[in-house]
Formats: structure tokens, C-alpha cells, sequence
């Protein structure tokens, strides 16, 4: 794995802003003084009369991106997934959602991937607080190629998206030529018999190496990549929790109100199987490195095929 | 229009107010009738807009930031026949598109959905940053409470708009002095409004009667002239302004009228027209 190619999507979301401005100039790019961090500054150096700095002022950030979407025009709102979704949340629901405006947030640095800077910055409650709101659509890429995608897919799409990235260098998963994004499909990475792995984010490369340990203890996992949280692709999940019977999810995100219970959700109202949800387990994160804070949390791929060991036994 | 025109339009917002507000059996009459002045003055007179075509792209923007005075926007956005006044009579009822506050995605005419206080300024200047960034040339309107500029957001929003210079932008605070919990000193006082608006870089314009209609058209006439710089009309109103009973009582900030005050109310309102 060495040579895998990482990036941390974060970069990405720059990289992709840029490409998209190349080809549009009906959106504008906005951020809360931490360009250089989300990765907007890239947006900026390419085209800085594009770009506004609502400075140290989420609420208005938002309120702002709302303004301007009512004119007919795109915005980009970035800052750290803790503002976008927890400081800012009521502008997001009432001033974006309710009007269901065409507000893209690209919420960066989610997580406890964070790493050092330690739990007032390590937002594990984004995805409940955004999936709550009526019309928003919540998409956790994976990788490089897939936080791309879902950036052109983002401004293509009418109404809110919530992007959530992160600050860490994750290897490039979905590198292959017959990749293909769709808001709300779900990928199937790997075919198996025993046990559905629903993952997101930079835990799908952490359940694929996990399924690959497992293989070889003879356990066959079935690997699905649910970049999408909202609108959730129950279709995909149904069938292969009726296919193995059981369903680990993992996500790099509370236990509470993210993938793995928008996953029970679906399945207890289709499938009902047993489910295991791995995530941060109710608790506040701390300050440390970002690859040790994912062991500590039981949030790699050890931590994966630990869970999926126990669940199966 | 003339003063005198605009005065008797702005009578009949009144009425149409106390009727929304009488038939919903809830809502926000005393801001909404200490508005009224400004709010017909920018529908009647000042803005930039189309009654048949709501969305034109190029007409001026108003964002009733205090949007618990959605009744006086409904009553001159109905007077100004962008749908039936009998619609009023819907306000507040399950299944009309005139909410308790209101929506850009219901009523033809509203430009943004506000409510919760001290948002709606941020979207006047964003809707201004985006007029100054695609090169447009309407304004946008912003009128917010005395009580909501004790909410931070606001100054956020103004700090932008200051160092911006978004002279597109009108920011008119409604001074009634008066907030749920009693008067705003009593509360929280945000005061001295104008020199805080003046200090994030607004010109700032007192008016000192805002149910005047000649002081009024001063004050929007003057800010036309403004350049360089986003403004703030600080207007003293008087809060249930034209309803005897109301005016001036804390009492009377979100409660609607029985049967009788009613009567009593567009009884007075109506000699008055």
C-alpha cells in the first residue's frame, strides 16, 4: 500500500472549486478566515474576485451564501464542519433549508481526524444535525476522486448539499475508469456473503482493508461505499442485508444520528438484521494524531475487523 | 404618489393587518402597524418592482428581517395586487401560503424566508454583494427591530457590508423601544444604534417620525443619494401606531384582538382613512 496515492479531500474540494470555476462563473466561493485550511484558497489564488471572506463569522457566512443564492446565482460556504453544521446550524436550517436554497457548504475538517487541535475542533455531530434538515442533501466522500465528483454533482444539483471533508491524507479508492457518482447510489467496492459493510468517508478504505483481513480468516464481507447519507440509497442497503443477514456500519462520526442509524432506520422499516455501528461512541474526541486518534477510536481497519470479528461470533 | 396617497394606503395595510391578525387569532400587530409607514412607502413609491412578474431578476430586494411583521408585508404586498387582499383573512391558517413568517417559497412577492431574528440582514447582504459582484443595479432593502439588533449576527452582517462598502444596501431599524420583556432598556439595550451602525461604516440617517409620510420620503430620499457606503435609516416609530389601544403598550407586541378590540380597531382605522 505504500505507493497508494493520499489525499485528503479537502484538497480535493480546491482542486475541484477551481476546475469548476474554469467552466462557470455564476457561483462565488465563500469562507470564515480559514481558506488556507479548507482548501478555498486555492479557489482564491485562482480567482480572487470570486472569493469573499466573511472573516471569523459563521452565522453571517451563512446568511450571506443564502442572500446571494436567492439571486439566481450558486454559493460556496466553507469553513470547519463545527461551524458549518453546529455554530451555524439554525442559519443553515432556516435561511438555507426552509427556502431550500442553492447553498453548497463544504464543511472541511470533520472528524476526529482533526487530530491535535483536539475535541473543540473535532465535529463528530455533523451528519445528524444535517440529515435533520428537511431537503438537505449530506454527501461524506471517500476519496479524492469521489470529493471531485460530488463537488461538480453539488453545484449541478438544485438546493442545499452539506459536503463533508476531511483534514487527513486518505488514499485513492475509487481510482478506476468505470467509476461513476450519483447523488444517492451507493457503490458496491467489494462482493461478499456473510456481512454487509455499509462505510463512508475515509472509513470505506478502512472496511475494505478490514474485509480483506477478514477474507483470509474466512469471513466474507460485502463492502458498500454510502457516500451519500441523504437521500440514502435503502435499496442498495436492503438488498445486501437481506442478502448476509448482517450489517456493520462505520463512520468516522457519533453513533449516534449518523450513517449507522439512518442505516438502522432504513433496514428496521425493511430488513430488520442485526446491526453494528461502528463510530465514536458517544464520546468527545482528543487532542493527538489524526492515525493514532483513528486506532485509539477503533476507527481503522483493525478496529473494523475487531468489530466484525465480535459482531459474527 | 403623493404624501397624502400614500398615507391612505397605508391606512388600508393597517386594516388588512388587524384583519390577519384578527382572523388568525394569534400574531404580531404592534410592530406591524408601527411599520406600516415604511414598509407601504418602499412598495408604493421607492422600489423597483413588478406586481405580475414577482421574480423579476432586476428588481429591489426587501427582507423583512423583523419577519414577525410578516402581517404588514402580506397587507402591502396584497394592496400592491401581488394576490387578493381576501387572502389576509387566510393568515396563519393551515394550508395559506401567508405563514406566521414568512416564506420566499410560498408568497409571490416575499424575497426571503425570515423569522429568526437577525438572519435576515445577512441575506440583504449577500443579495447586495451579489447585485455589486454580477454588475446588477437594484437595491436591497433590510428592515430589522430595535429588540433584533441585540443579536449578533446582525453586527456581523454589518461589519461586512461596512468594509464592502455596500451602498446598494438600506438597513432601516425599526425604534419602537419596545421587545417582548418590556422596553429595550429594561432588556438588553442595544442603544446607541446610530453611532453602532455609523462605526461599522453605514451612513446613518435619523428619522425622527417613521409614521410620517413627508419624513419618511426624506429619509428614503436621502439615502438614495448616499455613495460609497451601506446606510442605516434609524426610525423612531410608534409600535401599534393607528389603533388607539395599542399604541405604545409592550402588551401588544404578539397578541391578537378579540372580537370587540377588533371592531373598536378598524372603527378607528377606518375614520381615520
Amino acid at each position: 500500500m505504500a505507493d497508494v496515492k493520499k489525499i485528503a479531500t479537502r484538497a480535493s474540494y480546491g482542486e475541484a472549486l477551481v476546475e469548476l470555476g474554469a467552466e462557470h462563473d455564476d457561483f462565488v466561493v465563500l469562507d470564515a478566515d480559514l481558506a488556507a485550511a479548507t482548501q478555498t484558497g486555492k479557489f482564491k489564488a485562482a480567482y480572487p474576485d470570486r472569493f469573499y471572506d466573511a472573516g471569523i463569522a459563521e452565522e453571517n457566512l451563512m446568511g450571506m451564501a443564502a442572500g446571494i443564492a436567492t439571486t439566481g446565482h450558486v454559493a460556496f460556504a466553507s469553513t470547519f464542519a463545527m461551524f458549518a453544521a453546529g455554530r451555524a446550524f439554525e442559519q443553515v436550517r432556516n435561511s438555507i433549508g426552509y427556502p431550500h436554497l442553492n447553498v453548497k457548504i463544504g464543511a472541511t475538517h470533520a472528524g476526529i481526524s482533526v487530530g491535535e487541535d483536539g475535541a473543540t475542533h473535532q465535529c463528530n455531530e455533523d451528519i445528524a444535525l444535517m440529515r435533520t434538515i428537511p431537503g438537505m442533501t449530506v454527501i461524506v466522500p471517500s476519496d479524492d476522486v469521489e470529493a471531485k465528483a460530488a463537488v461538480r454533482a453539488a453545484y449541478e444539483l438544485d438546493g442545499p448539499v452539506y459536503m463533508r471533508f476531511g483534514r487527513l491524507a486518505v488514499p485513492v479508492v475509487n481510482d478506476r475508469p468505470d467509476y461513476e457518482f450519483e447523488v444517492g447510489r451507493g457503490i458496491v467496492m467489494r462482493e461478499g456473503a456473510d456481512v454487509t459493510i455499509v462505510a463512508c468517508g475515509l472509513m470505506v478504505q478502512a472496511a475494505l482493508e478490514a474485509a480483506e483481513t477478514l477474507s483470509a480468516e474466512g469471513i466474507d464481507a460485502e463492502v458498500l461505499n454510502i457516500h451519500t447519507i441523504k437521500p440514502l440509497d435503502t435499496e442498495l442497503i436492503v438488498a445486501s442485508a437481506g442478502k448476509t443477514g448482517r450489517v456493520v456500519t462505520c463512520e468516522e462520526h457519533s453513533v449516534i444520528g449518523g450513517l449507522g442509524e439512518a442505516v438502522c432506520s432504513a433496514l428496521a422499516e425493511s430488513c430488520p438484521v442485526p446491526v453494528k455501528r461502528v463510530g465514536v461512541n458517544d464520546v468527545f474526541g482528543e487532542s493527538g494524531p489524526a492515525v493514532d486518534l483513528l486506532h485509539k477510536y477503533g476507527l481503522d481497519a483493525e478496529g473494523v475487523a475487531a468489530a466484525v470479528r465480535a459482531f459474527m461470533a | 404618489m403623493s404624501d397624502d396617497e400614500l398615507k391612505k394606503v397605508a391606512n388600508e395595510v393597517r386594516r388588512g393587518i388587524v384583519t390577519g391578525v384578527h382572523a388568525a387569532k394569534s400574531g404580531h400587530p404592534g410592530g406591524s402597524l408601527g411599520a406600516a409607514d415604511i414598509i407601504t412607502y418602499l412598495y408604493f413609491e421607492e422600489m423597483n418592482i413588478d406586481p405580475a412578474d414577482p421574480a423579476k431578476p432586476d428588481r429591489d430586494r426587501f427582507v423583512l428581517s423583523k419577519g414577525h411583521c410578516a402581517p404588514a408585508l402580506y397587507s402591502a404586498l396584497a394592496s400592491r395586487g401581488y394576490f387578493p387582499r381576501e387572502d389576509l383573512e387566510t393568515l396563519r391558517h393551515i394550508g395559506s401560503h401567508l405563514q406566521g413568517h414568512p416564506n420566499m417559497s410560498d408568497t409571490p412577492g416575499v424575497d426571503m424566508s425570515t423569522g429568526s431574528l437577525g438572519q435576515g440582514i445577512s441575506a440583504a447582504v449577500g443579495m447586495a454583494l451579489a447585485a455589486k459582484h454580477w454588475g446588477d443595479a437594484y437595491r436591497v432593502f433590510a428592515l430589522l427591530g430595535d429588540g433584533e439588533v441585540e443579536e449578533g449576527q446582525v453586527w456581523e452582517a454589518a461589519m461586512f457590508a461596512g468594509n464592502h462598502a455596500l451602498d446598494n444596501l438600506v438597513v432601516i431599524v425599526d425604534h419602537n423601544g419596545l421587545q417582548i420583556d418590556g422596553t429595550i432598556e429594561e432588556v438588553n439595550s442595544a442603544m446607541p444604534i446610530a453611532d453602532k451602525f455609523a462605526a461599522f461604516g453605514f451612513q446613518v440617517i435619523e428619522l425622527a417620525d417613521g409614521n410620517d409620510m413627508a419624513q419618511v420620503r426624506a429619509a428614503f430620499e436621502a439615502a438614495r443619494a448616499v455613495s460609497g457606503k451601506p446606510v442605516c435609516i434609524v426610525a423612531e416609530t410608534v409600535k401599534g401606531k393607528g389603533v388607539s389601544f395599542m399604541e405604545g403598550q409592550v402588551g401588544w407586541h404578539g397578541k391578537a384582538p378579540n372580537d370587540e378590540q377588533f371592531e373598536q380597531a378598524m372603527a378607528e382605522l377606518e375614520k381615520e382613512a
